[in-house]
Order: C-alpha cells, then structure tokens, then sequence
C-alpha cells in the first residue's frame, strides 16, 4: 500500500452526492442546435473550418488547433452549420464568443471514423496527433489540451502517471458514475496514456466516499492485473485539486510557477482517461461528456451523457426542472463552479455538473461583516497562505504586497470564503485583485512595447534624415569631384607647354617693374640736372640703359599678348 | 574651562567618527536607482498621443522631471496621476481638462473600403502601427494601436474611426465585491450606501 | 432567475460572527459562576451595566457612524468586550467605574479606530488599563472572598444591597470592613518577609487563595470549551502560560524565598482569563500560528516581567497592550510556508 500524506487546511461541506447517484447514466436528448464555443479549452481559440451552409456529419472535425496550446472541435450530430458568430457561453463574465451553430437533422450520421486497432504498434507522434486530432482536453475542470501534456516524456522524466479520481467538491459525481459504470474503459484509458509517458508508478487517487466506484475499479484492475495502484484518500474538499493530490499520494509539492512534469508527475482526469480510450480504440472525437444534473429545483438529479453544445435548457428540460423553484443555476461545483444567468449557453468540454438550486439550497450570501482576523481562513487554506492578509491587501488595492503574500499560489478553491465567519467573498477578493494585476501588467508590456516602437520609429526618422543629409553630401562630393576630375584633365593637356597665362603674367610684371625703374631713373636724372649736381653723365647712361630694357620688356609683353590673342 | 574643552572635544571625536561611518556607509551602500526620468516615463501609458503637448511620453517624462504639472496626461488618466504623484511626492491633483478628458481604451479602425491609400495615417502613427503603401489599402495592427487619435486629423477621406476596445471573455475583469460595510470613521456620509441591503 | 458574477463558492458554512461571539459569552459562564460564589453578587451587576452602558455605546457610535444599527449591535462583539470587563473589575466598584470602562472601550479603543476589525488594541484591556491608572484606589479594592469573611458576609450575599453598594458612593463605607487585597497585591506590599512567611501570616493567601484558584479553574473551563469548539487554537494560550509557568519557576528555585511559586502566578490574578479570552482576541492579536505561539511568549513574559519588578500587581493589560503593539511585526515576519515555495517569505513587501 501506498502511504498516504497529507495536505494544509481543507473543509468538509456537506457532500450533497447520494441524491444524483440513484440512477444509472441516462442519454441526454439530442437537441435541435448545437452551440460549439470556439475556445473551450486553456490556449487559443480553435480556427473554423467550416462555414455557414455546410453540411457536416457526425464526429467531423469543425474547427482545428489554432498553434500549439489549442484544441479541435468535432461535430457532435449531423447536420447544417446555421451561424458561425458570437454566442453566450459558459464564462464567468456572462459575455458572447464566437460558436459555431449547427441545427442537427436527427440523422446522427457518423462520418469515417479510423479507430486504432493496435496502438501499441503505431509509432508514438502517430498516436498523440491521434488525440490531437480527437480534439480531447481535461475534463476534470480547467481544460487543459490533453496531447500537451502527454508529450511532455521528450524533455520531463515522468516518474509518476496520478489519475485524479477524487472529486472533491460537493455535488458532483460525473466520475464516479462514469467508475461504477465503465471501468474498462478507464483503464484501457490509462493503459494508453502509460504507453506513451512510460512512468514507472500508476496511482489512482480516489476518496473514501465513493465506495462502488473504488470497488468497480479495484475489481477491474485485479481482473485484467494491471501495474496499477488504487489510493484511497480520506475525503475532505479539495482532494481533487491537481497540487493537493500531488501532495497526498507523493508527499511532493509541486514549486510555485512549475508544473508538476517538472517534478515527475503528470496527472489525469479519470474521464479524460475514458475519453482517450474512445478517440483511440474507437476512433471517436470528443463529442459527448458526462454531466451530473443535481439540484432540488430538478426532478431527476443523475447523471447524463449529454452532447458537447447540448444547450443546458434542453438539459434542464430533460432533468424535468421546476423554473419557479430555481433560484441560482451553477456550472461546476458549488465551490468553484461559475454562475450563469442565461440557460441558453451550451454544455462545454469541461462542464462536469449543473446545478439547478433552489433558494434554501442556496441562499443569497448574507452582507458581509467586518473581518475580525480570526485566522479560520488560514487554518483551511490548502496552499497554506494567509487569505485574510491577501484579503486586505486586495481591499486596499495594495497588490505588490498581496504578490509579495504568494496571492498567485490561490488556487481559488473557496475554503476560505466557505468557513469566513463574517460571509466575506474573499475569492472575489483574490479574483478582483489577481485580474488587475494581470490587467496590469499587459498594459505595462504593452506600453513596453510602444515604448519600443515608438523608439524604432524615432530612430528610423532620424537615421532617414541622417541618411538624407548624407546623400546630399555625398552628391556635392560626386560633383566637386567631378569639376576635379575635368580640371584634371584640362592641365593634364597643357602640362608639356609653359602655362601660356603664368608666362604672360611674367613679361607682363617684367614689363611693368622695368617701366618703374626707368621711371625712377629719369626722375633722378632730372633733379640732378635741375640742381647741377655732378655725375649726370653716369645717370645719363642708366636711363639710356633701362630705356632699353623697359622697352624691350614691352615688347616681350606685346609680342606676348599678341601670341595670345 | 577644561570640562567645556573636553565636552567639546568628544562632541568633535563623535561627529567626525559619525560622518565618517556615516561616508562610508553613503559610498559602501549606495543604492543604484533608476534615473528619474526612467522611472517616469515607466509609469506614463506610452500612447505617445502628444495630448499632453509634447511630441511623445519621453519628453513630457523630461518636462515633468524638470518641474512641468503632471496632470497632462489624459490617456494615463487619474491612475498614472496618482502613481506619478506617489512616485514625486507631488500632490494628486485631478486632470488638465485642457489636455482632454480620460477616455475608455480605443483602438484605430480604418474603413478599408474608403481608403484611398494616401499614406498619410502611417506617417502619423507615432508606433508605426498601421501597415500598407502608396495607392494600397491600409489596414492597423489592432495589438500594437494605443488608441491615441494622431491618425485620424490627416486623414483625407474620414475612413479611420476610433472604437472602444471590446470586452471579451479573456480581456474581462472580475469587478471588485460592492456591499463591505467595514469603513472607518472618516467615512462618514457615505455610510447610506451601505444601509440598502444590510438592515 | 440568478444574479450575474456572483463568484463561487456558491455554499458556506453556518458560521457567522454572532454565532462565535456568542459562544465566547456562554464560555465566559463558569467564570460569572464562580466569582459570584467566591464574591457575591456584585459580578452580575457589574455585568448588567456594562453589557447596557456597551450596547448604548455602540448605538450611538454606529448612530454617528451612519451605520446599520441592528446588522453591528447583532454580531455580539460589544457583549464580549462587556462581560470581559465587567468580570475584570472588583465586583464592587461603583458603578460609574464601569461605565467608564465600557466607554473607553467601545467609543475610544474600539469606534475611533474604525469599529469591530479594525482596532489595534483589544478594548477591553485599553479600558481596563485606564481605569487601573485613573482609579488606582477603586480598581484594587476587591472585596475578600467569602470563606475568609466568615459569617458576616450576610450583606455581601443580599442582592439589594449588593445594588446600594455599587450604586450609592454613601454608603459605600458598607464595605470597607470586608475590603482585602488581592493575592498579588499582597506578596507585592509584602515588606521585608519572604514568601514564605507571607503565606503563613495573610489569610488572603493561606486561605482565600482557594477562591482564586477555583475562579481561574472556571475560566480555564470556558477556554477549553472554546478550543474544543474551534473559536480559536491553542497556540496563544498555551504559549503564554508556559512561559510564565517556566519562567517563574526558574525563578522560584533560584531563591524561592523572595519569588512567588509559577502555580500561584498561573492560578491567581488575571492569568487564565487574559491567556483564553484576550491573548486569543483575534483582532488585536497575531495570524498565523507561528505569530501566535510568539504573540503568546510576550504576553507571558511580560506578565512575568511586570508583575515581578513594575509597580503594579498584576500586569495582564499592560502586557497585552504591549504586545498587541507588536502584533503587526509579528505578522510579518511569520509567514508561513506556502505550497510551493522553499522557503517562507518576510517582510511585508511591496511597501517603500
């Protein structure tokens, strides 16, 4: 036997289970239009490929993975694709997405289906994009696309494969049916996912208050002997949350900001597990789930399989519903599950039960009262925070220091909100100031983002004005260089014969320094025969001399300019 | 005489020990901080709308660094007044109506049908957010938009509407829980809003 | 049909406020019980008034407030503060003494700070400070138990006159004849004798110590059964009488003649009440576990501390208001593990 650890805090609601587990899994009826929300899974929303008129057939693919974390979606009936458009779906906000409508024929006319005969054979990505294909995601609860996680064997070490069979929260008994009634198929289901994670230990976590189910199962597993190990865990709500059963199969807990193949283990939903089973040996996409429909306001609480996009109106309907007596209309459990306003909106991939409750089932929260710390909240909180610090933190908008208390290791499940004496809706609390930090924090990479642009920009402006300014440069450049160049080129030509000009310029000076000598000479002749002076003679001759040569320089000049001319 | 010299004297010996702990802890434990004008341009929204009168955030983070108002900054709204205020040790004021008034998130739409591919708009968008060429239609890129209105003035055609962003399930907020009657005294004159639903 | 964003969880448990309040005050029970045996009934009328004065407190502070009067009056919180001081006092004190006490509590201590969840300080030990400061006379004159008075204790026992001795400041010499001291007050106004001596020579001690014993027996009852109802955890009670219990007995065998023994300072005075009923205020006090075994430690030293080498006898409130200063600190620097993370965080983070 496995030992058994344990986990921090945790509650024990009443279970409210017996009144839907009366009666064996009943068909839902086959609706007249299915609504297929486009995003029912974690990741992207799924591409269409269909459009509007088309005539689809049971189990065909109308949408396929848009990239990597996304899943298909399958045609639950035959029938025609009568509106691709926003629709009212199963979110907590209340708001419309884009579905895919079709008006079923009442044919339920299969497509081809390509069941795997020996999967074992088939080589292991044949197999994942198998159930890629199949379009199954977690049915447990958050709807995780499963081949995902079932691929992760290439770069994680899986130790330990957990199938989460616990279901913890109050209501709710869609595995449990699905236990006492098809544990074959469950573990066919598990057979596969081991093949492809090859983990060295197969548990199977279950709570002690499902005794038919564990005994279904205990019986199945002895009959066909499979390495599988059933753990038996005490019940006390939330069991079933995937870290908490982590912890109370393994002891491990699973670091803040990981996931668990980070450590080993990778954890599945036992309905998952019957859906893999389906898509593989059978060949058929996930198209059905099943739903407990409970609640006093109903007059057949049980479980049905009932059509993906089967709209919970039909649902209500079938489960022969009192609308006077149905005061609040849940999607989940009564601790985690979203309240819906509209019963148009469709059963999705992971709608595990509807609650139909009256006003006594549950009643409007009373006004909440001042918080008086009295530390209940602490005391059951499974991830071992402080809820009532995160809560004042989250009601003075302090949220670096609601992080700095690990507000993102909440995993929301509502124990704390379920015991607080004071009736404070402390998850809301948590929900309000998780969205705004989220929120703003996309608006702060945003605004990086911009930020980054708009400096993009700036420097592609300035480097264009840079580059601008450079060709013009460099064009002026190019044309000086050019005037160069033909100047060049012109001297190269006259460059054997002394430059004409520079040879006139000479003879032209020459002319004129011999024309101011003479000058100069003849004025000092004249003063020296004004005055009588001596040596006259003398100056005579160099007047005569420089007459000479001043003349002889004109000449040279005029000859010069001549030539030139 | 001698008890006033000594008095002094220790007095002299403690303030020169202290200045010198004092200067080494200045220079050992300095705190690398981000130059103010990081940090304030951190905080404003990055529309690069020029509202506030300068051509992009940076520069107003220049202007309010060197002394300018803070409550220029219509798309940042009261919020980023506030944080900016925090941030200065400024008093919060409320927004410059002058620079326009605290929208919703928008985002650019160009009505592709009417464009007639002028340009003009991509010469405007300060985050070079819309995409196309001459004489081809134009289309933005609605995740880079910041919604800050500088496109649609050139446009020669009227063909760029600004719209609110949408909510949509993975954009939408869960509100805040109303009914808390836990106030404090000074709230006061506020208490009849918690009166309906309580007695 | 339903109501938009309503967030889950969609159930919660019957567990209100008032439904914790009100098992505090029937916890409180034994105590009224066993004083009103040991000491009359001056206990219950103490109740009485302050239980009235603290509920038109409270009116009128909501009044002011602008608060729905009832929804607040209903959670109980004023009754606590009430019954804790009523049965902290002399039983009989005149009566404005509690009136006062109730005021400092509920208008001071408790509204000014921003009403039930909000005050640092538990009210009833803030009231119960100031009246110790303010009528050092009034606050220390219990009357002696019955067993050592005798067969004269024939007023004490009457209802009425009871009613005059509190109400009347006149004829409030009715009781001097049968005014003692506490146990505390004695061994702390002892003079030169030790211990010992102390109790061989006082009939407060050699004989009346019984009647302490059996009221702190009484609240020790009631703490329990609120353990057992999971009002609050051990943590805090159980820290605070260990310390003084270790403490005091570290003391009492290092010299036993000149320190009280740790079974008189955990059975007499205030100890039992203040480590079920105040140290386990959740408000005031500290969250997490670990904060409260250590909010618990103080009280408990402190009480040691006080008690031994302050001038006042006994020192619950003063201990408590002491350490519901720090119970902020304490808070931060207990965090516990959370789920996935190595180690505990400190500090309170984000802050500038």
């Amino acid at each position: 036997m496995t030992r058994i650890y344990s986990f921090h805090g945790g509650i024990h609601p009443p279970e409210n289970k017996r009144q839907s587990l009366g009666a064996p899994i009943r068909q839902a009826p086959l609706p007249a239009r299915l609504i297929l929300p486009l995003q029912q899974h974690i990741g992207k929303a799924a591409t269409p490929l269909v459009e509007v008129g088309d005539q689809v057939l049971k189990g065909q693919k109308i949408a396929e993975p848009t990239g990597h974390v996304s899943a298909a979606i399958h045609a639950p009936s035959s029938g025609i694709i009568s509106y691709i458009g926003l629709q009212p779906v199963p979110h907590a906000s209340g708001l419309e997405s884009p579905c895919i409508v079709i008006e079923t024929d009442g044919q339920e006319q299969w497509c081809e289906l390509h069941p795997i005969e020996n999967y074992r054979d088939l080589d292991k990505k044949e197999l994942l994009k198998h159930i890629r294909d199949a379009g199954i995601t977690g049915l447990g609860g958050a709807g995780f696309p499963t081949d995902i996680k079932l691929n992760l064997s290439k770069d994680h070490i899986v130790n330990t494969l957990i199938i989460n069979a616990a279901e913890c929260e109050p209501y709710i008994t869609a595995d449990d049916a699905l236990m006492r009634e098809r544990p074959n198929d469950i573990l066919t289901g598990v057979e596969i996912i081991a093949h492809l994670l090859q983990p060295s230990k197969i548990l199977i976590g279950i709570e002690d208050n499902k005794p038919n189910a564990i005994k279904a199962l205990r019986d199945a597993i002895r009959e066909r002997n499979l390495p599988i190990e059933l753990v038996v865990v005490p019940t006390r709500y939330p069991s079933g949350g995937e870290k908490q059963l982590i912890q109370l199969l393994t002891s491990i807990e699973v670091p803040s900001g990981s996931i668990p193949a980070d450590v080993g283990i990778v954890c599945q939903n036992v309905g998952t597990a019957a859906a893999i089973y389906r898509a593989v040996i059978h060949g058929e996409p996930l198209i059905s789930r099943i739903v407990t429909l409970t609640g006093f306001a109903l007059g057949h609480r049980q479980n049905y399989e009932a059509l993906i996009g089967t709209p919970f109106s039909v649902l209500l309907e079938a489960a022969d519903v009192d609308r006077s007596k149905m005061f609040r209309l849940v999607m989940g459990g009564p601790m985690m599950g979203i309240s819906i306003e509209d019963d148009r909106i469709p059963l999705i991939k992971t709608t595990n039960c509807i609650i139909a409750a009256t006003q006594e089932e549950m009643p409007p929260a009373p006004p909440a009262q001042p918080c008086i710390r009295c530390g209940m909240c602490e005391q059951v909180c499974p991830a071992t925070l402080l809820p009532q610090q995160l809560y004042w933190f989250a009601k003075g908008r302090e949220f670096e220091k609601a992080r700095h208390h690990n507000l993102f290791d909440c995993i929301e499940c509502g124990a704390c909100a379920y015991v607080c004496p004071s009736n404070i809706p402390l998850v809301q609390h948590y929900r309000f100031a998780k969205s705004e930090i989220r929120n703003e924090e996309a608006e702060q990479l945003k605004a990086a983002q911009a930020r980054e642009r708009f400096e993009a920009r700036q420097a592609r402006l300035v480097r264009e004005e840079l580059e601008k300014e450079q060709r013009r440069k460099e064009r002026a450049e190019a044309a000086a260089r050019e005037q160069a160049r033909k100047k060049a080129e012109a001297d190269s030509v006259s460059s054997d014969t002394p430059d004409p000009e520079a040879e006139l310029k000479k003879l032209k000076s020459a002319a004129s320094i011999a024309r101011t000598k003479l000058k100069k000479a003849s004025e000092a002749l004249k003063n020296a025969e004004e005055k009588g002076l001596d040596g006259t003679e003398k100056l005579k001759e160099t007047v005569a001399q420089l007459e000479e040569k001043a003349a002889a320089a004109e000449n040279a000049w005029q000859q010069a300019t001549g030539a030139e001319q | 005489m001698t008890i006033i010299l000594t008095a002094i004297l220790i007095l002299l010996s403690l303030a020169v020990v202290f200045g010198v702990i004092l200067g080494f802890a200045a220079v050992r434990f300095k705190v690398e901080g981000d130059p103010i004008v990081d940090q304030i341009d951190g905080l404003l929204p990055q529309t690069q709308c020029g509202q506030c009168g300068y051509p992009g955030c940076r520069p107003y983070a220049e202007a309010i660094s060197n002394g300018d108002a803070i409550n220029k900054c219509p798309p940042g709204g009261q919020s980023t007044i506030e944080a900016l205020a925090d941030l200065l040790d400024r008093e919060v004021v409320p927004l410059d109506a002058e620079h326009g008034e605290e929208k919703p998130k928008m985002v650019a739409y160009i009505r592709e049908d009417e464009c007639i591919g002028c340009t003009k708009c991509i010469q405007a968008c300060p985050v070079d957010a819309i995409l196309g060429a001459a004489k081809q239609m134009h289309t933005v890129i609605v995740s880079e938009c910041t919604g800050c209105d500088l496109c649609v003035e050139p446009c020669p055609v009227d063909c760029i509407d600004m719209i609110p962003v949408p909510v949509t399930p993975s954009n939408w907020k869960w509100p805040a829980p109303v009914s808390d009657p836990n106030l404090i005294w000074t709230d006061r004159g506020r208490g009849h809003l918690l009166q309906e639903g309580s007695e | 049909m339903s109501l938009i964003h309503l967030s889950s969880p969609h159930v919660s448990k019957a567990n209100a406020t008032d439904r914790v309040m009100r098992l505090v005050l029937i916890a409180t029970l034994p105590a009224l019980i066993a004083l009103t045996i040991f000491f009359g009934w001056g206990s219950l009328i103490q109740l009485l008034l302050a239980c009235t004065s603290a509920l038109a407190f409270e009116a009128v502070c909501l009044r002011m407030r602008k608060r729905p009067i009832l929804f607040f009056l209903r959670d109980g919180s004023a009754l606590v503060t009430a019954v804790l001081i009523a049965l902290a006092i002399p039983p009989f004190a005149p009566w404005w003494v509690v009136v006062i006490g109730t005021f400092t509590a509920i208008v001071i201590a408790k509204h000014l700070y921003g009403g039930l969840g909000n005050n640092p300080f538990n009210p009833a030990m803030v009231a119960y400070a100031l009246l110790l400061i303010s009528f050092p006379a009034e606050m220390t004159q219990w009357n002696a138990p019955f067993v050592l008075i005798g067969d004269n204790w024939n007023v004490l026992a009457s209802f009425t006159d009871s009613l005059v001795i509190i109400f009347s400041s006149i004829n409030h010499g009715m009781i001097d004849a049968y005014t003692g001291a506490t146990p505390l007050e004695v061994l702390k106004h002892r003079g030169g004798m030790t211990t010992e001596e102390v109790w061989r020579n006082d009939p407060v001690l050699s004989q009346g110590v019984f009647a302490w014993y059996g009221i702190s027996a009484a609240w020790l009852m009631g703490g329990i059964f609120l353990i057992y109802r999971k009002v609050f955890t051990w943590h805090a009670p159980f820290a605070m009488i260990t310390t003084l219990f270790v403490l005091s007995s570290l003391f009492y065998a290092g010299d036993p003649s000149n320190f009280a023994d740790p079974f008189l300072h955990i059975g007499v005075g205030a100890t039992m009440m203040c480590a079920f009923f105040i140290a386990t205020d959740p408000v005031s006090g500290a969250t997490s576990n670990k904060g409260k075994v250590i909010f618990g430690i103080g009280v408990g030293a402190l009480i040691y501390i006080i008690r031994t080498w302050g001038s006042y006898p006994d020192a619950a409130a003063f201990a408590i208001l002491l350490m519901n200063l720090s119970a902020p600190f304490i808070d931060h620097y207990t965090q516990p593990r959370s789920y996935g993370h190595a180690r505990a965080n400190r500090g309170i983070g984000g802050g500038k």
